[in-house]
């Protein structure tokens, strides 16, 4: 177990440092970070010495040791555009994006899985039909239209919901919440359905894709020759073995949302990292850029961990080595 | 105890309705074993799946009684027959390995299925798993039915599989070739537990099986099966004995006999399949064009001391990796124009062996000579060796060795110019259809796709396809092990006769004692990667040296009337 | 071999699947439109000297106000809507069957070889794969257009923009054939045909194209047909960000970003006409895409 665990980490670890050295390399190479940093009134000299200075004269891999040595001490460098720290532009942001694609994830997970259950064992009923009708609409609507569907019903036509900002946050310590006032919940259900109903649909197939599967194998055969109750063979025998795959591809679903949040926060104008990032495309902001592309590739890479190891804790034939 | 009476089962497929099982009648009694046989299609899975209620959406029971006791079958609702499943019928399958569910441990699976029809208490109904399994065979159970499927090997999982369908004491169980996935000692192992099962506990079962040693060795009563209708039926050792039905004569005539060497299978002259006349002057001309290049006959090959390894997984982070030693250190000759028999059971390495010969396999170490000349291995040899058209290969799955978007003409033509062998077109096509004549095939073929052609037609166009490089040494890798009795007798005498006419160097595989011993000059056995005896083969079957094979040829199931079945 | 395809099982099941039909009729219609949209477009959007602001925020011809030579109004610049969209379609779709193309060619060429070499090129191919995969499409394209802003100068971006985004959309996308061409290639490797070819001595080219690739054809189609649905979206998605195609030669996506600054104003057509347009065509896409998969899975039917 524990060379399991030692293994999947290690792996980790080298898809984080690929990251980091592409982050790098786009930091290093595309345009010339002197010339972003400084106007044109600056001399030739004083650039050269700036240059000395940020110690861009050394060897590759040393600045590449530095750079990854800053990040791993919370040092994120400055942005282009607004000479802020990186550093405290995540710590205001991160939390923003991080309430929305878990609620996101979690409207899509309690919704679509009873939904891919229920379409998998009915599949000729009419609501199985509708639902899968829904589906497919849902997967053709990209994101920014489902939002702007929302808006335009919840916010402009009732008038129940607001439709951009965060609402009423509060503060616990340096983590910005909304998710503590009656305000700040109103603001997330629209961009947190928009961000949610797309994930909803891609679980749902995917839950009934599997589950389907699961029903037709041998082992399902079987327990119903012996007469096993038909509610334990959908509940525990063909459920579990459904959730097993299932819950790998969460885990890449959670690469979607942190993905979609993108369009979703721009839609809603939600300050969140995504539309940090998507200014920091606009104006050719590549500190930010790299950074975000770090500090998301880590979550990812996060949550595919958790997502293994909970794989591991599941299925038995990982867990318990066989013998004859 | 269970009475069938003219059933009859169809499908609903897109061009209509099928009758897949026609007015076929049977019964068994408590204790009884009675044998559904049959080959391919003939529907015997569908009426075990009938019986159970578990006919797929396309199919339904169209007429016909079936009672188990005092019980309708057909009369029952959904919910009064899912109540009856294991209660008083249970049923069990091919595949042990996908047949238990992964996820629970065997005490999960027995407990639960013992409760869904009886009312005890956990701890009694797992004391009375841990009986059944301690009677099925499985030692330290109680320790032992804490683990999952998956900790068990292929045979101890059928017992479970056994287990579970005996938990809840029903009165009959179907069993749906139980032992067709097993090897030789474990499906003798699991047919002694069968009948002894029967025995001590009264229950009744219907054996439903393609191979017709199992049938003789365990069954009392056989139904004999062929396209949905009922051939012959009765006692076992009068209906396979002595058959009455031309079906069953030709099909107990096309069995291959362990105990003697055919010269050819008997067989009536197949329909659909006739070679007319000027096909057969084609034939000869496809002969004389083999014979131009095999010359004075196949060559010798000679193996010194080939071993095969295959890198296994680490057992722990920093622990030695587990290889696979799938060969170790085998050598062997076969003589030039003679058949080679290559035995052993599943995983004993015999087609691993074929590999390296063919250069899909790196040996890790050891020696090859085609005739005195060096064969190099997979890494070494080159693509325009010659023995890349010298060597050719039948494989065992009809379905797969053809490609299935290719026509037969572009299969079949593809030797010929990869060789060099014919560059004109036209005299391209006249030698492909002189071979299908050869090999009994009509020249309308040429233009099909393999999926036209059925199993053993399908072997035929891979023959072809073989001698089309004009080969010296033939490697037939389970050649007939996916083909119906009937069709592997017809390409065995189709074997037979390429052999007596070009005398082919032949290395012979396959796990079929009774098949090997029809075909073959010498033997060679095969036992977890090693050589355990080679020799010429009518003396190992009349006297095997080694254990091993002693007790290979006792387990085999024969059709043989003089032992008493139990 | 039209015979075959003729009377192969898919053109029966799709003769009998009004849904299919109809998707494919719609795709048609679509497709067709955005091809001979020059000829048969009333207006060319892209031409500045063809519209004007006196007809701008006109209506579509069943609402009050409205002009004949307009039939689904106009945007705040006076073109017209109907014009606008066709050309739009056209945009929209050539980017994103460019991009799907490109992203075939590379993703099946590297997956077909990984799969059939294995080993280290598998390897490396896989890893390359893995971190691609640990970055979602929207973010790959994302990136690769502010790469290409940091790298060329100002002028010569914008002149690019197509074959950015088109490169970008490519790179987000050949991942997806790459794997399951790759695991189709397992698939069939296995097989005794493939054994045969090996062992004749056939060259691996001959063997990846003539005898494995015509047998991985259907798993490839699913993929094509989802990834196009996937391409399109991807380039409306990156239009409506304001990093896909500008204002002045829009494309669905552009049109929608447009349009929303009318919302909360009575012009409704800006907004909703090329939205519905878009999500109609990328249905009927992905209708065709899942008919296509319970075709080539004929368990799950």
């Amino acid at each position: 177990m524990a060379g399991f665990i030692l293994k999947r980490l290690v792996q980790s670890i080298f898809v984080m440092l690929a990251v980091a050295f592409l982050a790098f390399s786009l930091f290093r190479f595309v345009g010339d970070p002197i010339s972003q940093m400084t106007g044109i009134e600056t001399t030739a000299a004083d650039q050269e010495r700036l240059r000395e200075e940020l110690g861009l004269n050394d060897p590759f891999f040393k600045q590449f040791a530095r750079f990854t040595g800053d990040i791993l001490h919370g040092d994120f460098g400055y942005s282009f555009r607004t000479r802020e720290p990186i550093g405290d532009m995540l710590l205001t942001r991160l939390p923003a994006t991080l309430e929305l694609g878990t609620v996101a994830l979690l409207i899509s997970l309690i919704v679509g899985i009873p939904a891919g259950i229920y379409t998998a064992l009915n599949p000729r009923g009419v609501m199985s039909q509708s639902i899968l009708i829904g589906t497919l609409i849902g997967v053709s609507i990209p994101t920014f239209v489902i939002g702007i569907l929302l808006i335009f019903l919840f916010g402009v036509q009732l008038g129940w919901l607001p439709t951009y900002g965060r609402g009423g946050t509060v503060e616990i310590g340096w983590w910005r919440s909304s998710l503590f006032t009656i305000e700040g919940w109103r603001s997330l259900v629209l961009p947190a359905l928009t961000l949610g109903l797309f994930q909803l649909t891609l679980t749902m197939r995917l839950v009934r894709a599997q589950m389907m599967e699961v029903m037709r194998t041998d082992h399902i055969r079987f327990a119903i020759a012996r007469g096993v109750p038909w509610r334990s063979i959908r509940y525990r025998h063909a459920l579990s073995n459904t959730m097993i795959p299932v819950i790998t591809i969460i885990g890449l679903q959670f690469g979607g949302v942190i993905a979609f949040s993108i369009v979703t926060e721009s839609v809603f104008q939600w300050p969140g990292m995504g539309l940090l990032f998507l200014e920091s495309i606009r104006f050719v902001d590549i500190p930010v850029m790299s950074v975000y592309l770090v500090v998301i590739a880590f979550f990812f890479v996060l949550v595919n961990l958790l997502v293994d190891l909970l794989y591991f804790a599941i299925d038995p034939r990982l867990r318990v080595r066989e013998s004859t | 105890m269970l009475t069938v009476e003219n059933l009859s089962v169809r499908f609903r497929d897109r061009y209509g309705t099928t009758l897949a099982v026609e007015d076929v009648s049977f019964d068994v009694r408590p204790s009884e074993i009675h044998g559904l046989v049959g080959e391919s299609g003939a529907g015997k899975s569908t009426i075990g799946a009938a019986i159970m209620g578990l006919l797929p959406a396309a199919g339904e029971v169209a007429s016909g009684r079936m009672m188990l006791g005092d019980t309708d079958l057909r009369a029952l609702s959904p919910a009064e027959a899912h109540r009856i499943r294991g209660k008083r019928i249970s049923m069990i399958f091919q595949d042990p390995q996908t047949s238990l569910n992964p996820l629970m441990t065997i005490e999960d699976q027995l407990i639960e299925t013992i409760l869904a029809h009886e009312k005890m208490r956990p701890d009694a109904a797992r004391a009375r798993a841990i009986d059944l399994l301690e009677e099925i065979g499985i030692a330290n159970a109680a320790t032992r039915i804490r683990a999952y499927p998956h900790q068990f090997s292929g045979g101890m999982r059928q017992r479970v599989v056994i287990a579970l369908a005996l938990c809840t004491n029903p009165e009959l169980i179907i069993a749906d070739e139980p032992t067709t996935a097993l090897d030789v000692a474990v499906q003798a192992q699991v047919l002694e537990l069968i009948q002894k099962l029967a025995r001590t506990r009264n229950v009744g079962f219907i054996l439903i099986t393609h191979d017709i040693g199992v049938i003789t060795q365990v069954s009392d009563t056989v139904t004999v099966l062929r396209a949905g209708r009922v051939m012959e039926q009765g006692q076992t050792r009068r209906v396979l004995g002595q058959p009455e039905h031309p079906y069953t004569q030709a099909l107990m005539a096309a069995v291959p006999p362990l105990d003697r060497k055919l010269d050819r299978f008997r067989l009536p002259s197949v329909e659909g399949e006739e070679v007319d006349a000027d096909d057969t002057a084609q034939a000869k001309e496809a002969e004389d064009w083999l014979m131009s290049g095999i010359g004075s006959g196949g060559p010798s090959l000679d193996l010194q001391d080939i071993t095969v390894r295959f890198r296994g997984e680490r057992t722990g982070m920093f622990g030695p990796r587990e290889d696979f030693v799938a060969l170790d250190g085998v050598s062997l000759s076969i003589n030039p124009g003679s058949v080679m028999g290559l035995v052993g059971e599943s995983g004993s390495g015999k087609s691993t062996l074929a590999k390296v010969v063919a250069a899909l396999v790196q040996p890790a170490s050891g020696q090859m000579r085609l005739d005195g000349d060096p064969l190099q291995p997979l890494r070494t040899r080159r693509r325009d060796d010659p023995s890349r058209r010298l060597i050719q290969m039948v494989f065992q799955d009809p379905y797969s060795s053809l490609n299935s978007r290719h026509r037969v003409i572009d299969i079949l033509t593809e030797p010929l110019w990869l060789f060099d062998l014919e560059k004109d077109q036209a005299r391209r096509k006249r030698l492909v259809k002189a071979m299908l004549a050869l090999v009994g095939l009509p020249a309308r073929s040429l233009d099909r796709y393999p999926h036209q052609f059925s199993g053993g037609q399908r072997q035929r166009i891979a023959v072809a396809r073989a001698l089309l490089s004009r080969p010296g040494l033939l490697i037939c890798d389970e050649p007939t092990s996916a083909l119906d009795v009937s069709i592997q007798a017809q390409v065995l005498n189709l074997l037979k006769n390429l052999q007596t006419r070009f005398g082919l160097t032949t290395l012979f595989i396959s796990h079929d004692l009774a098949v090997v011993r029809q075909m073959s000059d010498d033997i060679a056995v095969l036992k977890d990667g090693k050589l355990v005896e080679t020799g010429p083969s009518e003396a190992f079957y009349a006297r095997p040296t080694a254990a091993y094979s002693r007790d290979l040829l006792a387990r085999t199931p024969a059709v043989r009337f003089d032992k008493p079945t139990t | 071999m039209l015979r075959r395809l003729v009377r192969s099982e898919g053109v029966w099941l799709f003769s009998r699947s009004p849904a299919a039909i109809l998707a494919a009729l719609v795709t048609v219609a679509i497709v067709a439109g955005a091809l001979f949209a020059p000829w048969i477009a009333p207006t060319d959007p892209y031409d500045l000297s063809s519209f004007s602001l006196i007809d701008g925020l006109l209506p579509p011809i069943w609402e009050d106000g409205s002009d004949a030579r307009f039939l689904l109004g106009t945007d705040d610049q006076g073109r017209d809507m109907l014009s606008s969209i066709l050309y739009g379609a056209r945009l929209s779709l050539g980017i994103a069957a460019i991009a799907m193309a490109v992203a075939l060619v590379l993703g099946l060429g590297l997956g077909l070889a990984a799969g059939y070499f294995g080993g280290r090129l598998d390897a490396i191919v896989m890893r390359i794969a893995d971190v691609q995969l640990a970055l979602p499409a929207i973010l790959t394209a994302l990136l690769i257009d502010g790469i290409s802003r940091g790298i060329l100068p100002r002028e010569l971006h914008d002149d690019l923009r197509l074959a950015v985004i088109t490169l970008a959309i490519a790179l987000s996308l050949w991942v997806n054939f790459a794997r399951t061409a790759r695991a189709s290639v397992f698939v069939e490797r296995n097989k005794d045909y493939v054994s045969a070819a090996i062992m004749m001595g056939q060259h691996p080219v001959r063997i990846m194209l003539r005898h494995i690739l015509p047998n991985i054809v259907g798993p490839l189609l699913v993929i094509a047909t989802v990834d196009l649905a996937s391409a399109i979206l991807l380039e409306a998605t990156l239009s409506f960000l304001g990093v896909g195609l500008p204002a002045d030669s829009p494309s669905l996506g552009t049109l929608i970003r447009i349009g929303m600054q009318y919302l909360l104003s009575g012009e409704w057509w800006i907004l909703w006409i090329p939205t519905v347009f878009l999500v109609v065509l990328v249905v009927a896409i992905n209708l065709l895409g899942d008919f296509l998969r319970d075709l080539f899975n004929p368990s799950l039917r």
